[in-house]
């Protein structure tokens, strides 16, 4: 029964859902529902990446540019635009797919390292428009973020946003369980094991690897516009280098191509560098220490490791 | 119409002739097998073949379709398919989830059912499982269906490929090297796996150097020299060819031959 739970994908879901209900009756402060919040939108960002790096196999070093995008549109349209934050993020959503559609096209012809180097020229450019075009971005002081209303409802407080980005992370959970076990999400995983092979079976490798890139830019683009909604205020850090090796480092730890790998992924990069503020200068350095520990001895990630191990113990 | 007719074709690396105007035809129901010694282009011809390098020269033609250069993704599409000499499988997924890839091509989903989960989509896995594994059954690894690739050995991942190359539906199969690494029971079963899919009407073309094998259950044999054309004809007159004997064969190949008759 639990083996079969194990390995059923309602089951992660599931059990999602549980720890985002049971959170807030544990959460000491407002304090604590801020970072679970963050923690969910990182997740989505990072889900985004697991169905390219995971599923597909294809390598984004600039995904956080997605994000800067999402970001910058929640900002940028009512700001300048006079539209309503909603439609924004979702307008800006659409945007981050087009560009990841147009963009996508010649650059995931590369592959390896070759791919990884222009994902990151792309997200450099993007992070570089967002720090210059002072005069639409505010530049690198950034620019602040209209609230968010749903339906007239204006969402504020630790408690509301808590709310609503788990219940965007359920939902982007939900449609990357959904794909994995589809036609679609077996070809992608197939093209990441073997391309020839993938092609020999009558995939299209170039298109699939483009509607991986254009789901994760989607991803990582609302991701972007619930964050710069949540904290009021947007700057190009964002859409950075170092977002982008976060977004990576996620997916990495938490398991490649598992769905809750990335949440776990996305909590472990989140919550840490909180926890370790008492090693105050020090603790980008112990941070990067505990990655690499990590990675020596969980070199598949928590979540696989540990679901290959409940899954020996019980059978 | 021969299912497969590749005249004149062609392809140099470097300066170096590869395979150099090599012509043949393969008719429907037929084992049509590539022997020749290593190096003398026979992967290079099967890659030709199905699209994998675009020849220099010469042409290829599936069903009388000219079909030189296009993508190997859209050659499956006409009815071609292929396994590879250097084993091609997805070692992060399960046998079944092998052969279920290689049904691509009959499934009926798009991206945004498959996203959204619809009813369509589990019932499109339904179908796609059952064929998958009634061609596992159909090469005898029905009891391996749910074990990863990644832990199945050598031998039954050569006819792994070849169950996924079949869900493809092909009128035309390329099997690289079938029998290399496998041991004398599962050579046996390939060889009565190989005919049993001729006689449905799929035309084989097969690369191996198990002459036994070759010699047993082609219909013809093209001999590949230093990427020309040796000699080609039935079994009986290509292993008596003295220029096949001196090139390949040798007296041990030519012994081995004769006891593919007895």
């Amino acid at each position: 029964m639990l083996v079969a739970l194990l390995r059923s994908r309602l089951a992660a879901l599931l059990l999602l859902a549980a720890i985002m209900a049971l959170f807030p009756l544990i959460a000491p402060s407002a304090f604590y529902l801020r970072v679970a919040a963050l923690v969910w939108i990182f997740a989505l960002a990072a889900l985004g990446l697991t169905i390219l790096m995971g599923y597909a196999g294809q390598v984004s070093l600039g995904h956080a540019g997605f994000l800067g995008l999402g970001a910058y549109g929640v900002a940028i349209g009512p700001a300048h635009l006079g539209l309503p934050p909603l439609l924004s993020l979702v307008l800006a959503a659409a945007l981050a797919g087009l560009i990841a559609y147009l963009v996508g096209r010649p650059i995931l012809r590369l592959k390896g390292y070759y791919l990884a180097i222009a994902t990151l020229g792309f997200g450099m450019i993007l992070a570089l428009v967002f720090n210059s075009e002072s005069a639409v971005t505010g530049g690198p002081d950034g620019m602040a973020v209209a609230r968010m209303t749903v339906l007239g409802w204006r969402i504020t407080g630790a408690l509301n946003w808590y709310w609503v980005s788990a219940g965007a992370l359920l939902v982007g959970a939900w449609l990357a369980l959904n794909l994995q076990a589809s036609p679609s999400g077996r070809a992608l995983r197939a093209l990441h094991d073997s391309e020839v092979a993938a092609a020999g079976v009558g995939v299209n490798v170039a298109a699939k690897k483009l509607s991986a890139f254009v789901i994760g830019a989607v991803y990582a683009a609302f991701a972007g516009g619930l964050l710069a909604s949540l904290n009021g205020l947007i700057t190009p850090e964002a859409s950075s280098f170092m977002q982008s090796i976060e977004l990576v480092a996620m997916v990495i730890i938490g398991g490649l191509g598992s769905v809750f790998g990335a949440v776990v992924g996305a909590a472990f990069l989140v919550v840490l560098p909180q926890a370790l503020t008492a090693f105050q200068e020090y603790e980008q350095a112990v941070l990067g220490l505990l990655i690499m520990v990590f990675m020596i001895f969980l070199p598949d990630g928590i979540v696989p490791t540990i679901r290959r191990w409940l899954l020996e113990r019980l059978s | 119409m021969s299912v497969l007719e590749v005249s004149d074709i062609g392809i140099s690396f470097g300066g170096l002739v590869a395979v150099d105007g090599v012509s043949f035809a393969v008719e429907p129901g037929e084992v049509f097998s590539i022997i020749g010694p290593n190096g003398a282009g026979k992967t290079t011809l099967f890659n030709l073949v199905t699209g994998i390098y675009r020849p220099q020269r010469g042409s290829v033609a599936l069903d009388g379709e000219t079909i030189t250069g296009l993508s190997p993704y859209l050659l499956v599409r006409r009815g071609m398919a292929r396994t590879f000499q250097n084993l091609q499988i997805f070692f992060r997924m399960t046998a079944l989830e092998n052969v279920m890839v290689g049904c691509h091509l009959a499934e009926r989903s798009s991206l945004l059912a498959d996203l959204l989960g619809l009813p369509s989509v589990s019932r499109q896995n339904r179908i796609t499982r059952t064929a998958a594994l009634a061609l596992l059954e159909r090469v005898g690894l029905a009891a391996y269906a749910d074990r990863p690739a990644g832990s199945l050995s050598y031998g039954v991942l050569k006819r792994l490929e070849i169950a996924r190359a079949l869900a493809a539906n092909p009128r035309l199969l390329l099997l690289d090297e079938p029998a290399a690494g496998c041991n004398a029971v599962e050579t046996e079963t390939l060889d009565a796996l190989i005919c049993a899919i001729a006689r449905d009407g799929v035309a084989v073309v097969l690369i191996e150097h198990d002459m036994k094998l070759v010699m047993k259950i082609s219909n013809r044999v093209l001999v590949l020299a230093q990427g020309r054309r040796l000699a080609e004809g039935p079994p009986q007159s290509v292993r008596n060819d003295p220029a096949v004997i001196a090139a390949y064969l040798g007296d041990h190949g030519s012994r081995e031959a004769d006891r593919a008759q007895h």
